[in-house]
């Protein structure tokens, strides 16, 4: 990886001068910079040259730029500039949902009964003001994140959940003496080593490893939900000023970081600067004119644009259409009647048109129609998998009658499907399905909610599906970590059914998938674990519980200026450290 | 409108010093009711007219919105999409040709008479049709809640003054401060899918009529009020008090039957501005459910497609547009017969 001197920095930048001075002169067709969809499978516009800034802007504010207080993925990803975790996912082409050490020398030490992880802290790794990052920091980072009623709000609690000897400990403010006591989960041996203790085995702990709650934050520096004014900086670039929400970031060099400590972080531009609240559709135009170099929310080009851009060769050149990592279904609920028979479930699944959802969804650009519910991306995918055939994916209305015979519905019957109001998108889907439904008799009412509320308290209460009659409500999953536990046990364990907030929103509970989801992430043995995910995979298809719309897919822009992109599948978008810009 | 026949005689007697009635001599032109010299002025008035015309074509094409799609569209929910090009959605060139490209003109011919939707390949000439019977039921709906509660308000606050009046214009004043806008958003997310007796889109389309009648009742009441307060000093209504008529029969006898010609007007005024009101909403997502097609809702969806399918924003947009403008051209062109002081 290339090594950051200020002289290397300085020649970049005069470089960088030198290179938009002709391209002002010649016009923007360097012609060069990739075709439609390369970053999607190799790094585009490959370089290591230092210098310029490097402009993100998002149409909303940052969620929050605490590393233990953020639940998405852009700050995953973008956060990293400032803040090291112990793990990441690999930017190499193809391996992209791999993890890889970061802070950690190398990849953690399992004890042979799978439940105990030792991870060995590089040398040399210092926060900006120069101090030394000890493990002890790292461990506070997660005790302030997990633990405790006044622990951070937005961020996932998987450690609490999996850590051992931990479940008295009640927070970093609870004994101001001593902020650590009490956590017993994390051993801090010495100030480079850490050892976690798990209840039982957890195959994909590593992945648990790559979130930003994993960054070392010291307990001095810890100033609660107000540290995101001034993360203290242990990546390549530190905060200049501070941050408030609304008012747009900026990065600086950090000299204190020591590239030799940095196998991920090249490091390329000199400055990267982030502007909140900015419309999409200006974000997508101004990537296009080349007066922006990242859309940080990551999610691809609105509506609007994408159709322009996907029907200009040119523009299209510049555009990736990578899956996205993501499921968009129609969550068909297991308990309201008459879906709780299992062939009427099945009559739903026959008589869908995935054609006319594909459609709805912006058609091949927008996602590709799966026969099964687990992404390509993820061990446990069956591309073989076809268990409701049709032709030319339009649905098979015999077979769809010959369930609802089967369930003793010949008739058909009616019932309601709940759709987030201001995703169209979705309503579209929804109004696909209501009129490849209403072919075999199935009568579809459409019921819009706010999406603020939808997966709290609408679709993600079972007693609201039940009271309002939703046997149908339009879900969308994007999986914390791309494994088949990570990607399905949320939406498909029994054991995950809740209140309030609940993802399971077909409200599967069926012991065979319950018991194969448990048994494949206590077990090291991967063929063992692509084994059980395949037959849950095609379990859940069977119960019809789960009726997919797409594997979904973003149109990712990048502007000829960017260079070195490339698409994580990881963080499903463009994976932000190795960018660097040719502008000045 | 309907044609000048024999005039109440309280519109004489209000009309009395034009009309030259206590002279006892009447020649023909001073005969004529104030509704005759105003119809005659109406029909003058062609750029009135014309609005005139348009609204009732309005009305007709929502109330036989079956019919017509029978004769010149497709059912309404009827997809197309063999029409289209699935990756932009819009109508395809040639639709034997999935590679021919999009038409420009989104898919308009001899069977589709607008076009077609994007995606769905619904006909916009029967969505056109069908979202007219929502714009016209939701604004003549409200536009009558609006005037029966103005007028009742209006009318008391007016003839008994005091207390009373002080009351009900202070409740004016802060239902015309009220962000009806957020407060229809937060109303249309909480209410239940069924309440009231009422299921689904007859809800939405009740929920819809109450949120704009009920808020913006103050424009009428507050004209309903100054016209009473005037007509209260008058000869004929001290004539009924002498003769010991109550109250109810003063407010609703005397005082109302003078009242019509300005409801008349105002409401036909309010009728464009509530349809822009209900657009509105449909436009932010708290309408009506779909797939019942409205206007609001269709300019809504159409933002996404504009740079494919521009037709599916203009079509809407000029619906809404001709609606809004011959309500107003006739609702101006009312005011002036009626009130010639106004025009020139």
């Amino acid at each position: 990886m290339s090594k950051s001197t200020l002289g290397l920095a300085a020649l970049g930048v005069s470089s960088v001068l030198l290179l938009s001075a002709c391209g002002g002169g010649g016009g923007s067709d360097s012609g060069a910079s990739g075709s439609f969809d390369q970053a999607t499978t190799e790094v585009v516009n490959a370089s290591d040259e230092q210098g310029g800034t490097l402009r993100y802007a998002i149409s909303a504010n940052i969620e929050s730029t605490d590393l233990g207080n953020t639940y998405y993925g852009y700050v995953w990803n973008f956060s990293r500039y400032y803040a090291r975790t112990l793990l990441t996912y690999s930017a190499e082409p193809g391996k992209t949902t791999e993890t890889v050490p970061d802070m950690a020398a190398e990849m953690p030490k399992i004890s042979d009964d799978g439940t105990s992880y030792t991870v060995k802290l590089r040398d040399g790794l210092t926060y900006e003001d120069g101090s030394a990052i000890t493990s002890e920091d790292v461990k506070y980072g997660i005790a302030r994140s997990n633990y405790g009623d006044d622990a951070l709000p937005n961020g996932p609690r998987y450690f609490k959940e999996l850590l051992a000897d931990s479940d008295d400990y009640q927070g970093v403010n609870a004994d101001p003496s001593d902020p650590l006591a009490g956590f017993g989960g994390i051993e801090t041996p010495d100030d480079q080593t850490l050892v976690f203790h798990l209840k039982e085995p957890f195959a994909d702990f590593p992945y648990v490893l790559v979130q930003p709650q994993t960054a070392p934050v010291p307990a001095d520096a810890d100033k609660g939900q107000q540290y995101q004014e001034h993360v203290l900086s242990s990546g390549p670039y530190k905060f200049e000023g501070d941050w408030s929400p609304g008012n747009g970031l900026t990065l600086v060099r950090n000299e204190e970081w020591d590239p030799d400590s940095d196998p991920v972080r090249p490091a390329l531009p000199d400055k990267i600067t982030v502007e909140e609240g900015v419309d999409q559709n200006e974000i997508d135009q101004r990537l296009v004119n080349g007066e922006l170099d990242v859309d940080l929310g990551g999610t691809g080009l609105g509506p609007a644009k994408k159709g322009e851009v996907l029907t200009d060769e040119a523009a299209k050149a510049n555009a990736d259409n990578p899956e996205n990592g993501s499921l968009r279904y129609v969550a068909v609920n297991t308990v309201v009647e008459p879906l709780d028979n299992e062939a009427c479930r099945q009559a739903v699944m026959y008589a869908a048109d995935h054609d006319s959802l594909q459609r709805a969804w912006g058609g091949a650009a927008g996602g590709e129609i799966p026969n099964d519910v687990i992404p390509p991306a993820i061990e446990g995918h069956d591309p073989k998998l076809d268990l409701y055939p049709s032709e030319g994916d339009k649905g098979d209305v015999e077979k769809a009658k010959a369930k609802l015979e089967e369930c003793g519905q010949e008739d058909g019957f009616s019932t309601n499907l709940g759709v987030r109001s201001d995703r169209p998108t979705e309503v579209a889907a929804a109004e696909a399905l209501q009129a490849s439904l209403d072919r075999v008799g199935i009568e579809v009412d459409i019921k819009q909610y706010p999406s603020d509320t939808f997966t709290n308290t609408q679709a993600g209460s079972p007693d609201f599906v039940h009271d309002n009659d939703l046997g149908l409500n339009v879900y969308g999953w994007i999986p914390d970590w791309p494994t088949g536990y990570g990607f399905l046990s949320y939406i498909a364990h029994g054991d995950n059914i809740k209140k309030a907030g609940n993802s399971n929103v077909s409200e599967l509970d069926d012991k065979e998938i319950n018991e194969m989801l448990s048994d494949a992430v206590k077990t090291e043995d991967t063929s063992e674990q692509e084994r059980l995910y395949k037959e849950v995979d095609r379990r859940i298809m069977e119960t019809g519980a789960i009726l997919p719309i797409v594997f979904e897919k973003s149109v990712l822009y990048r502007p000829e200026n960017l260079t070195n992109v490339r698409f994580s599948a990881g963080y499903a978008m463009y994976d932000y450290m190795p960018l660097g810009t040719t502008n000045s | 409108m309907s044609a000048p026949s024999d005039a109440p005689e309280k519109q004489v007697e209000d009309n009395g010093a034009a009309a030259g009635a206590a002279s006892g001599k009447a020649p023909a032109a001073a005969e004529r009711s104030l509704r005759q010299i105003a119809w005659q002025r109406f029909r003058r008035d062609k750029v009135a007219m014309g609005g005139a015309i348009v609204v009732v074509l309005l009305i007709a094409m929502a109330v036989l919105a079956p019919l017509l799609t029978r004769l010149f569209g497709f059912p309404p929910n009827e997809f197309h999409q063999s029409l289209m090009d699935p990756l932009t959605g819009g109508a395809l060139n040639d639709p034997a040709d999935p590679a021919s490209g999009i038409d420009p003109w989104g898919g308009m011919s001899s069977e589709h008479l607008l076009g077609l939707e994007p995606v769905t390949g619904r006909d916009m000439f029967s969505r056109i049709v069908y979202g007219a019977q929502i714009s016209l039921l939701v604004a003549f709906g409200a536009t009558v809640l609006c005037v029966v509660i103005g007028t009742v308000l209006g009318i008391i606050a007016g003839y008994f003054g005091g207390i009373t009046d002080t009351i009900i214009s202070r409740a004016m004043d802060i239902f015309l401060a009220f962000p009806l806008l957020l407060f229809a958003i937060a109303l249309a997310g909480v209410v239940p899918d069924g309440a009231f007796g009422l299921q689904g889109n007859a809800l939405r389309v009740g929920l819809l009529i109450f949120i704009i009648g009920f808020f913006n009742w103050p424009y009428i009441g507050r004209i309903v009020r100054g016209q009473t307060l005037t007509l209260k000093e008058r000869e004929f209504v001290e004539a009924a008090r002498s003769l010991g008529a109550g109250s109810g029969h003063i407010l609703f006898r005397e005082l109302l039957p003078n009242l019509i010609t300005p409801i008349l007007v105002y409401s036909t005024l309010l009728i464009p501005t509530n349809i822009i009101f209900e657009a509105s909403l449909s436009f932010l997502g708290v309408g009506i459910n779909p797939p019942t097609p409205s206007w609001g809702g269709m300019l809504s969806n159409s933002l996404d497609f504009y740079t494919t399918s521009p037709h599916y924003v203009i079509i809407p947009g000029l619906a809404i547009f001709l609606t809004v403008l011959a309500f107003n051209l006739f609702g101006d062109g009312l005011r002036d017969a009626f009130d010639p002081r106004s025009s020139d």
